[in-house]
């Protein structure tokens, strides 16, 4: 494994961890600088990103320190064909979403693709699961609790 | 008597009917959730929060209680029939509990975890009932400077207990600070963090967190590492009842239990999990029957679970008195309150007495319920935990994207629940608690603006947070709670001794 010869040297996680949690810090530092308003009295806008940003920087070296010693905890195999069905899932909600596609079809694609995700073989019974389950959230948002969901061609049949 | 009246007070709103149907639903869902593995009791409340904002305030919050409540007990269930708790907290309960289910004592210790839950969450809920007013009467006296320190020890203890790593509990608090800076700033008008985003402008919104990280963050893991072999539900075999023998082993634990939960909950020392270990080691100590221990000892069901559902009660005293969020659950909770409006704390039980003792009384009335719900309805329970994965997974995924949907349904929205989901998933997998990047969300803004008040009053003099008694004390402690784990680690070489 490629794992354990990192970890003699550095562990990568923690080394990345250490580094994103650097970058994090200047971007809010940055922000910071970029402000703006002042306060007259007392503590101004600015006060708190530092004290954020000094929290952060603290962590972050604080990781890169730790990738020498223990590293963080080793994780177990994952299952990156699973994680990919969800996110895709996900992806086609929101796409669904943002293309004013509705509701019903944007749950059928989640419902369907997670169910995917954890192993069943019937996509077409899942999504047909999926769909009935979008239509009756649908109607029981839009009629009893009087909240719209986003509305496509499809719910509109419905109103 | 000033309590008693409140309390009476408190059980005329409870005792109304659309209350005890809140009520019902809420420890319902709540024993539910807690007997799935996978979703605890803080996810639920997140995934009603947006639901729920249209309800009425009162009736949502006994629903909330009613979970809260509810996903201890039903915990306990998961972790003796499957040896797999749902929660940390359920840990304990599951060393012995589920050596007694292989023995084929699985109902007695299913009946000593209800019924000491009963006993520990109304003796725990009387210690709410009178604390609070006390609580409350000191609160008054508190100035800015005091509830800034107060808010520092919570980010201390909670991103310090959680989890086996101070580094990584205190990496997830600041990425939930730095999260809560987002937004307009409330004094100035200054928009920090938004990088011209107009969606950014009014903050991060906690149930896009909270759903993110629990529910997408979690279905992301389980799903990640599926293709292990599944769990195993051990049948109930024998009677459901405890013995005259089990009675007699079981009423000092719950007793113990209680006395170790309260407290430690009610301070701002963070989750059960501490005093449920606690227990769980007084318990072998005492026990009469020590060879039992590790075989299925009933004494390290009973205390546990005892000191488990005591310790939910115990947090709830921080969060109705002061506004103090002390676990996932009660910080989702405080979201809660928020939703409607209301900020716990001595003026809510000035303004809203209705609402808090209605709350309080509610949660006798969910003890009762949820003692009845869990004995006779185990069988009912234990056929939840033969859904489909799949499905379920689906479903909560379902119910996730619904909420965030039903408030505001725009991609970057969602594209955030997604973002802070993928997070949730690499935080589960190296080991990083996830509860105090929400707690640093909602108390992150508020330890500020109590800063920045304090220090308008001493025209920016930061010395008055040390010269002020109260505030000083309480900034010791964290101060204290902080180094304390670097220099000696009791906590983890503890948890080792005991698996």
């Amino acid at each position: 494994m490629t794992n354990e010869k990192l970890a003699r040297g550095a562990d990568k996680p923690a080394l990345i961890v250490g580094v994103l949690l650097l970058a994090l810090a200047g971007i809010v530092y940055y922000d910071a600088s970029q402000q703006t308003i002042t306060s007259n009295y007392g503590l101004g806008p600015t006060a708190m990103p530092m004290v954020a940003c000094f929290g952060l920087v603290l962590l972050g070296l604080a990781h890169l320190f730790v990738a020498f010693r223990e590293g963080l905890p080793k994780p177990e195999h994952a299952d990156p064909v699973a994680l990919m069905w969800i996110v895709a899932g996900l992806i086609g909600l929101i796409a669904c979403i943002a293309t004013g596609a509705g509701f019903v079809i944007a749950i059928t694609i989640l419902f369907a693709c997670t169910a995917r995700g954890f192993g069943r073989r019937a996509l077409a019974v899942d999504a047909v699961i999926g769909f009935v389950l979008g239509l009756v959230i649908f109607l029981v948002f839009a009629k009893l609790l009087t909240l719209l969901l986003p509305v496509g061609p499809l719910e509109r049949l419905f109103l | 008597m000033e309590t008693a009246l409140s309390l009476i007070n408190g059980f005329s709103v409870a005792l109304e009917p659309s209350k005890l149907l809140f009520c019902l639903i809420g420890v319902f869902l709540g024993t539910a959730v807690g007997v799935l593995p996978g979703i605890g009791p803080a996810l639920t409340v997140a995934l009603l929060l947006p639901v729920t904002f249209k309800l009425d305030p009162a009736g949502s919050l006994i629903m909330f209680a009613g979970i809260y409540y509810g996903g201890m007990y039903g915990g306990s269930t998961t972790a003796i029939l499957l040896n797999a708790p749902g929660e940390s907290a359920s840990l304990a309960t599951a060393l012995e509990g589920s050596k007694m289910a292989k023995a084929g004592r699985g109902g007695p210790a299913l009946a000593t975890a209800a019924i000491g839950s009963f006993v520990a969450g109304l003796i725990a809920t009387i210690g709410l009932a009178f604390l609070a007013p006390w609580l409350v009467e000191v609160a008054i006296k508190f100035g800015p400077w005091d509830y800034f320190a107060l808010m520092i020890v919570a980010f201390v203890t909670v991103s310090a207990t959680f989890g086996d790593s101070p580094l990584r509990g205190l990496t997830s608090l600041f990425l939930g600070i730095t999260l809560g800076l987002i937004g307009i700033d409330k004094l100035t008008g200054q928009a920090r963090l938004t990088f011209g985003v107009p969606e950014l402008l009014n903050g991060v919104e906690v149930t896009t967190l909270a759903v993110g990280l629990f529910a997408v963050g979690e279905a992301l893991y389980v799903a990640s590492k599926r293709h292990r072999d599944p769990e195993e539900i051990i049948p109930i075999k024998g009677s459901l009842w405890m013995s005259k023998q089990d009675w007699k082993r079981s009423w000092a634990p719950w007793l113990r239990g209680t006395a170790y939960g309260f407290p430690i909950g009610a301070l701002p020392a963070g989750g059960a999990e501490v005093p449920t270990f606690l227990s769980y080691s007084t318990e072998k100590k005492l026990c009469k029957y020590p060879e039992e221990f590790g075989k299925g000892a009933i004494e390290g069901v009973a205390g546990p679970e005892a000191a488990n559902n005591a310790s939910a009660a115990g947090t709830l005293v921080p969060l109705l008195t002061l506004g103090l969020p002390t676990s996932a659950t009660a910080a989702i909770m405080l979201a809660g309150f928020q939703q409607y409006g209301l900020n716990p704390g001595p003026l809510l039980f000035a303004e809203k007495p209705d609402l808090v003792w209605g709350l309080i009384a509610s949660l006798f009335i969910a003890n009762v319920m949820l003692v009845i719900l869990n004995l006779p309805l185990i069988g009912l329970w234990v056929k939840l935990l033969a859904v489909p994965q799949p499905w379920l997974y689906a479903g909560i995924l379902v119910f996730a994207t619904m909420g965030t949907l039903a408030v505001n349904a725009s991609p970057v929205e969602l594209g955030m629940l997604f973002l802070f989901g993928y997070l949730g998933y690499l935080m589960r997998r190296y080991d990083y608690p996830v509860a105090p990047m929400v707690v640093g969300l909602i108390l992150g803004p508020m330890a500020e603006a109590q800063l920045r008040r304090a220090l308008q009053i001493s025209l920016g003099d930061p010395m008055i947070l040390l010269e002020n008694p109260g505030s000083a004390t309480l900034l010791g402690l964290a101060f204290i709670a902080l180094v304390a784990p670097f220099v000696m680690k009791g906590l983890n070489k503890f948890k080792a001794s005991e698996d």
